[in-house]
Order: C-alpha cells, then sequence, then structure tokens
C-alpha cells in the first residue's frame, strides 16, 4: 500500500498548494497549509510501515507544530482583522511600494 | 500490505478513505463559504485518520481525530465565526484566471515530480520486512512501540516541543490581547 499511500499524499499536498495559489482568504489560506501539513503526515505513516516506528513518532512532532502554528497564526489574523477589518490579502497591502 | 483474513477488504477500504479524502479536499478548496470550507477540511481529516488505522498507526489515527478534526478545526471554527465572515466582499475571494492557470501548472509540476519520486525503488537493505510493524503493535500494544522512541532517542526534541507550546501559548495570548491604548 507504499505507492498508493504515496500518490494519494501527493494529491492532497498538490490540492493544498493550489489552494494557497488560488485563494486569498487568509483563513482559508491557512487551512491549505493544514492540509499540505496533513498529506506531508500521511506520507510519513505510509512510509513508517516499510522504515520502523520512527516515522510514526515524526508525525507526532508535526501535529504539535501545526497546533502550535494554529495557536499563533489564528492570533495573527485576529489582530489583522482588528486593524483592517478584512481578511482578504487584496486589501492588506502595507508593505507593498 | 493487505491484512487479516480478507484483502479484498481491506483495499477496498483504502481506497474509499482514500477517495474520501481526496474529493473532500478538492471539495475543500473550491467552497466560497468558509465555514463549508472548514467543515469539509474535517471529513478530509477523519478520511486520514481511517487511512492511518489502516496503515498500522492505530494511535496516530486517535491523535487525528482528537488534536486536528477536534482541536485545531474547532479552533479555525471558532475564529471564522468571531470574525463573521459572511459577507459578499469576504466570500469572493478567488484569484484570477492568470492566477488560476499558473496555480494549476505549478500543481501539475508537483504532482509530476513528487509521483516520479514515489516510483523510485528503495533499497531492500532499508526496508523492514514486511508485517514487522504490525507484529510489534500486537505484542506491546498500540502506544508502546511510539513511547519507546520518543522518550529515549527523541528526548530531547520531545522536550523541545514542550518549550515551542509554552512559546505559542504566550505567543497567541500577546497577539491577542487587545491594547489598552488602543481602547
Amino acid at each position: 500500500m507504499l505507492a498508493e499511500s504515496l500518490f494519494f499524499s501527493a494529491v492532497l499536498f498538490v490540492i493544498g498548494v493550489v489552494g494557497v495559489l488560488t485563494r486569498r482568504n487568509a483563513i482559508i489560506i491557512f487551512m491549505c497549509v493544514e492540509l499540505m501539513l496533513n498529506a506531508v503526515n500521511l506520507a510519513f505513516v505510509a512510509f513508517a510501515q516499510v522504515h520502523g516506528v520512527a516515522g510514526q513518532v515524526f508525525v507526532f512532532f508535526v501535529m504539535t507544530v501545526a497546533a502550535a502554528e494554529a495557536a499563533v497564526g489564528l492570533a495573527i489574523i485576529i489582530a489583522m482583522f482588528r486593524h483592517q477589518q478584512t481578511v482578504n490579502l487584496q486589501h492588506i497591502n502595507l508593505l507593498k511600494g | 500490505m493487505p491484512q487479516g483474513d480478507f484483502p479484498i477488504f481491506y483495499t477496498f477500504h483504502f481506497y474509499l478513505f482514500g477517495i474520501i479524502a481526496v474529493v473532500s479536499a478538492l471539495l475543500f478548496v473550491t467552497r466560497k463559504s468558509p465555514v463549508a470550507a472548514a467543515l469539509w477540511l474535517v471529513n478530509t481529516m477523519f478520511s486520514l485518520a481511517a487511512l492511518y488505522v489502516l496503515l498500522d498507526a492505530q494511535f496516530i489515527g486517535a491523535i487525528q481525530v482528537l488534536v486536528y478534526a477536534g482541536a485545531i478545526m474547532v479552533v479555525f471554527l471558532f475564529v471564522i465565526m468571531l470574525l463573521n465572515l459572511g459577507h459578499p466582499s469576504e466570500l469572493a475571494d478567488a484569484r484570477g484566471t492568470g492566477w488560476k492557470l499558473a496555480a494549476g501548472l505549478v500543481g501539475l509540476a508537483l504532482l509530476a515530480q513528487v509521483l516520479a519520486l514515489a516510483r523510485a525503488r528503495i533499497p531492500d537493505a532499508l526496508a523492514l520486512p514486511p508485517g514487522v510493524l504490525a507484529q510489534d503493535f500486537a505484542r506491546d500494544g498500540a502506544i508502546a512501540p511510539i513511547a519507546r522512541p520518543l522518550f529515549t532517542e527523541y528526548l530531547l526534541a520531545f522536550e523541545l516541543t514542550s518549550v515551542l507550546l509554552l512559546a505559542a501559548i504566550v505567543g497567541a495570548v500577546i497577539l491577542g490581547r487587545r491594547r489598552q491604548d488602543a481602547g
């Protein structure tokens, strides 16, 4: 099942990348990043079957980092919304020359 | 590798949950409403949990449901509702045709690359004999084979993640706090 798992993992990762590139809603982009992390976790779990349990330990770490990232990222989005009254990245262009 | 007395049963469910995950992910990136998108993403994560269980990772599957579907996505939904992102100017957020075309090309290139890599042969010397992980789990339970390396080989990384979580909590509180002078 390794090849099938890697196929599903690749497809999910690419869907996440395309979502990041085509959407402007900051929260949806953030959820696409979570989807990419999940796709990588699937690859880790699939490889754990062939190369030992270390892959599952790495998934554990990835999930911890994802939880920390979600907490901080959503706090940033809330702060951004307070400042600009929108989460549409088109209207958040202070750094544009 | 198909397990148990009915390999066809295993294969059928593997493809079923894989296809559910991919279709839910496609619906997730195409929904306009952030709430609908978040709920489709929850569906993807549940299907991935089922795939983890089928791939001999029962503990990771349970953690996936608890942490991802149960905690992270609830925080996302909570923020979407807190910010009240329902009005039309927020919903029309897809980029133009040029961006979509570019994203499709990037996606195709990436998919081709990853699939080409996935076809690479793994040297037999690196691979475990088939089914050895399932035997470990059958002998020691679903958690002990993961906990042992976590608290021996990867102890430093484990302790560092606890520091990371503390930093994330402090950072989230400071970022989310309303400034006194700004009102």
